[in-house]
């Protein structure tokens, strides 16, 4: 069960049949989908500011589950136990992800032995502790990262992503 | 800081935007993919009435979905003059890849030439010439007629053999069919050129000679093939790294249990768990892929000493053989010196264990994998794969034809589930007429370094990365040119007898005229007088098959950068200003030979080529392969009927093999040890081995890579995997800077610890611009002139910490893990 808990891998069924995240027993905080105000065009996408966590529910290495910027879109939230990059919170080493594999769309599930998010499709790897680079994959792009803020009461919000997510050409679902 | 490209949506294909057949540029596999060009001015919505998928597109899409590209799969580019939108994206209707993409063609259209996004402005756009102590830009007329003044003048004086060429001679990028034409004709047709050699070996000649004179060409059988095989013998290949959706899509399925094909196509025996050997000496990731799929115990990976196969290879023919594990009706139909090759053959399994390193159990095993009978008695089917660590290693030619006498031997060959084959690094695209030198053929780049030919044409080849003793190579070749160089800068350029004159004087002091046709400056076109800007696929119509035979028009789909032009229009041309030049001399008898060459463009010759010339060619024209969009046929074609080309599955099906008589050949490949002087005495000297080859991220030579930013973010320097153990002894960390010599010479390279790999067994990347592993190869060939890569030992230290850039990289293993 240990095991089990540490795994993203929300599993390829679930995500092929386009389930929400609620269904699939997710941890604390997930998001209620926030649609930004139809406003004026702007060169950038707007993204919600969505609370994903507080520092209190991350625990060294083991993977919350969260989801950005809608439910449709799996992530997770990492407490690293050293500063990385675009690591946010008091030890600078809180990081989001997509875990939508960015090749082809499977499920990435985390190796907390390493601190990799890595693909059961094509076995591609992501490093969790370097702005989830590749470090070998089929990916062209490094894997997408959420722009973090925690503010004073220890609240952790997700203000956008770095790259584009697989199977959306917005990250922003516009309809 | 990992590099980001802050894009977070992309614009939408339209409904009417145009879509173009593209099979990958990169690799053998020659994965099918669709372009779409569209307005720059418009561009489609998320509703399924909006855009091109005729989906909702405001909805999240599933896995595999056909209906998404990534940012490296959008850019804009120039169609007809004009700025238009382009999405080149896999296709999910190709058999080959089922809509999978590399990291490496997956970028395609991240890596064309773009004003707008200015992507790949590295391309070369004019000709450009050495004028006033520096290269120039300059007009195609006044770069041909320079070059042709010389070229005819040199032919003058020292007669053909005075031209040196290097030319591509595959398919894809800087190559196909049009182009291998192009320069045929005009080198082979036009002229008799003996002294030229292909891009990544110092002569003309065939990388598997061998199994082409037993009569079993090397490209005999279809990827199905390896959803079909009960075994797998893979040699010297690192499939998921270098041929990605081959591996993917046809391997992966069959080690995973798929049965849907073997059940309708090979009912009536037993279909076992398929099973796979490696023969490498290091261990790859496509080694720990099968591992997760098929369970380590149905995987058997060989380490052997490096350059050892053959022993390997005789002494499973001779344990199979001892066994009856041969297919004897075959043998007796099929073949001929089965019994011969055996004798002479005959290596006991504990002899090619000492040789090879190996126990005797595993050499046992694998030859049980390969031919024991399977349960009820059928014949086991096995497929034979091989590539660069053959094709590079000791002993090529005898080693080539061990690995097929194996294949012969258990009749698998022609046969589904079965195949000899190489793996392939570039697609294939050879016309040409018949090359007119000896076997064996000169070795090209050591004639040039012993000061021979005065003018060397260069057709999209960089001997600077991809030659063997290049340290020595590159010293005398950059004197050579800058010979002339420095004649040239000594005479005002618009006076031209003068200019010419002055050219020739240096090339009789010893001096070279040199002409790069590239895509991009290489880093021998830092040593030429002269850089012809060539078009790549898609900015030109461009056929290649890939390594099942599979014929496919690219289409094209963008305007080539400048003034470039693809490769065979360049011959014609330089075809067309040697006949001037040539009649101006009073030589018409010389300047006839030149006719024919009257090509406006690249379907002129591929159908004066290709379609005249090539084996099946007469029913192929531009109109029936885009009929048959991304599948295309499989060579050679057989005829046309109810609008569609019919092709070839499998070669020698019938039994029917390319001999004279029709009867494939075993071969006598007695073991002797490191075949190239001075192997081993190399391998005594030196501490480490220096194995080599190539990055799942870099496609070839890095010639697009080098400029990519997620591929240098990645690698900032060429990396050579070390054990950590030898690291420690050589007071190495992550990312140092190393420098690998010995007594041919040295280059760099950036250390990346690697636990899997062997102690005092390095591997570096094989022709990356940064760090160039044939500095340190020995000037060692085979008696066919085939280079031996592998085989390269030197010693290792530190020249530098970690810089800035490589402390940024992740030095994490590669190795997935469940």
């Amino acid at each position: 069960m240990k095991r089990c808990d540490r795994k993203v891998d929300i599993g390829r069924r679930w995500f092929l049949s386009g389930a929400g995240v609620a269904a699939a027993g997710a941890a604390a905080a997930t998001v209620i989908p926030n649609r930004a105000e139809a406003g004026p065009q702007l060169a950038r996408l707007s993204y919600p500011s969505n609370r994903l966590a507080s520092v209190g529910d991350l625990k060294p290495n083991e993977p919350l589950q969260v989801a950005y910027p809608d439910a449709d879109a799996p992530g997770v939230l990492l407490k690293l136990g050293s500063k990385v990059p675009g690591g946010v919170g008091p030890g600078g080493d809180i990081v989001g992800f997509t875990t939508i594999c960015p090749h082809k769309g499977f499920p990435l599930g985390y190796n907390s032995s390493d601190k990799t998010l890595n693909c059961s499709g094509h076995y591609s790897r992501f490093d969790c502790e370097n702005g989830g680079q590749e470090i070998w994959g089929h990916a062209t792009q490094n894997l997408p990262q959420y722009y973090l803020r925690v503010d004073a009461k220890g609240d952790i919000y997700a203000e956008g992503v770095d790259e584009l997510i697989y199977g959306r050409l917005s990250n922003v679902l516009e309809g | 800081m990992t590099f980001k490209r802050h894009i977070g949506r992309l614009p939408i294909i339209p409904t009417d935007a145009k879509e173009h057949n593209v099979t990958c540029q990169f690799c053998i596999v020659g994965c099918g993919y669709k372009a779409y060009t569209w307005d720059i001015n418009q561009q489609g919505g998320p509703a399924p009435s909006q855009n091109k998928f005729g989906v909702d597109l405001s909805k999240q899409q599933d896995a595999m979905t056909a209906n998404w590209y990534a940012p490296s799969m959008y850019n804009i580019v120039k169609q007809d003059g004009k700025d238009v939108h382009i999405v080149i994206k896999p296709d999910h209707d190709c058999v080959v890849n089922s809509g999978l993409g590399s990291i490496r063609g997956a970028r395609m259209a991240e890596e064309s030439f773009s004003e707008a996004r200015s992507t790949q402005q590295q391309r070369l756009t004019e000709p450009m010439v050495w004028r006033y102590g520096q290269m120039q830009p300059t007009s195609w007329d006044d770069a041909l007629d320079l070059v042709a003044r010389v070229t005819a003048a040199v032919i003058d004086s020292q007669g053909e053999d005075g031209l040196f060429v290097s030319a591509f001679d595959h398919g894809g990028a800087g190559g196909g069919y049009e182009n291998t034409w192009g320069t045929g004709k005009l080198y082979f047709g036009a002229m008799k050129i003996k002294n030229i050699r292909i891009h990544n070996r110092p002569a003309y000649n065939s990388e598997v000679h061998a199994t082409r004179d037993m009569g079993v060409g090397e490209l005999n059988n279809c990827y199905e093939d390896a959803e079909l095989a009960d075994t797998i013998v893979a040699v010297g290949t690192n499939a998921l790294e270098t041929q990605t959706n081959y591996f993917l899509n046809h391997w992966v399925p069959n080690l995973r249990g798929s049965m849907d094909k073997k059940n309708a196509q090979l009912s009536g025996e037993a279909h076992p768990p398929t099973r796979i050997i490696f023969v490498d000496p290091r261990r790859t990731v496509t080694v720990n892929a099968c591992e997760v799929e098929a369970g380590k115990d149905k995987v058997l990976h060989l380490p052997i000493n490096s350059g050892t196969d053959l022993a390997l290879f005789n002494a499973w023919l001779t344990y199979i053989a001892e066994k009856g594990w041969v297919d004897r009706d075959f043998i007796a139909a099929s073949t001929k010196d089965f019994d011969k090759a055996v004798a002479a053959n005959k290596t006991s399994l504990e002899d090619a264990a000492k040789i090879t390193g190996l126990s005797v159990d595993d050499i046992r095993k694998a030859a049980e994998w390969i031919a024991e009978p399977k349960d009820g008695g059928a014949r086991r089917r096995t497929m034979f794969a091989y590539e660069k660590g053959l094709i590079w290693g000791n002993d090529n030619y005898r080693t080539n034809g061990a690995l097929v006498n194996v294949a012969l031997a258990t009749g698998n060959i022609g046969r589904p589930g079965g195949g000899c084959v190489r793996m392939g690094g570039h697609q294939e695209g050879y016309v040409r007429p018949d090359y007119p030198g000896g076997k064996p053929a000169p070795y090209v780049d050591k004639l040039l370094l012993e000061g021979k030919g005065g003018v060397h044409h260069i057709w999209a080849c960089d001997h600077y990365k991809t030659t063997l003793n290049a340290d020595k190579f590159k010293q005398n070749y950059k004197k050579r040119t800058d010979l002339v160089k420095d004649a040239m800068s000594s005479v005002p350029y618009g006076d031209q007898k003068a200019m010419v004159a002055a050219i020739l004087a240096a090339i009789g002091k010893g001096g070279l005229f040199a002409v790069d046709v590239d895509i991009v400056p290489t880093k021998i076109g830092q040593a030429c007088q002269v850089w012809l800007p060539a078009a790549t696929a898609g900015e030109m119509n461009l056929t290649s098959m890939n390594g099942e035979r599979r014929l496919r028009l690219t289409e094209r789909y963008m305007d080539p950068p400048g003034q470039s032009l693809p490769d065979c229009i360049i011959a014609a041309r330089l075809a067309n200003n040697l006949e001037r030049v040539f009649r101006e001399m009073g030589k018409s008898d010389v300047a006839d030979k030149f006719k024919g060459f009257d090509w406006k463009t690249e379907e002129d010759a591929f159908m004066d080529g290709y379609h005249a010339n090539a084996k099946g060619g007469e029913f192929v024209t531009y109109d029936r392969l885009r009929a048959m969009g991304t599948n295309g046929v499989q060579e050679p074609a057989t005829g046309f009927e109810n609008g569609k080309l019919a092709g070839t599955k499998r070669l020698f099906s019938n039994g029917k093999f390319g001999t004279k008589d029709g009867k494939a050949t075993f071969m006598a490949t007695q073991w002797r040890g490191f075949e190239a002087p001075g192997k081993e005495e190399e391998s005594k000297k030196f501490a480490f081995l220096i194995n080599n080859g190539r990055a799942n991220h870099v496609w070839q030579s890095a010639y697009l890579d080098q400029d990519e930013d997620l591929v240098t973010d990645r690698y900032p320097y060429p990396y050579i995997q070390v054990n950590p153990e030898d690291m420690k002894d050589l007071g190495l960390s992550a990312g140092d800077l190393v420098e690998i010599h010995n007594d041919n010479g040295a280059t760099q390279a950036m250390a990346y610890p690697t636990p899997t790999a062997r102690r005092k067994q390095a591997f570096m990347l094989f022709a990356y611009p940064m760090g160039v592993m044939g500095n340190v190869v020995s000037a060692g060939v085979n008696e066919l002139i085939i280079p031996n890569y592998k085989q390269t030992w030197a010693d290792i230290r530190k020249i530098a910490s970690a810089p800035g850039a490589a402390r940024g990289t992740s030095f994490k293993s590669w190795e997935y893990k469940a």
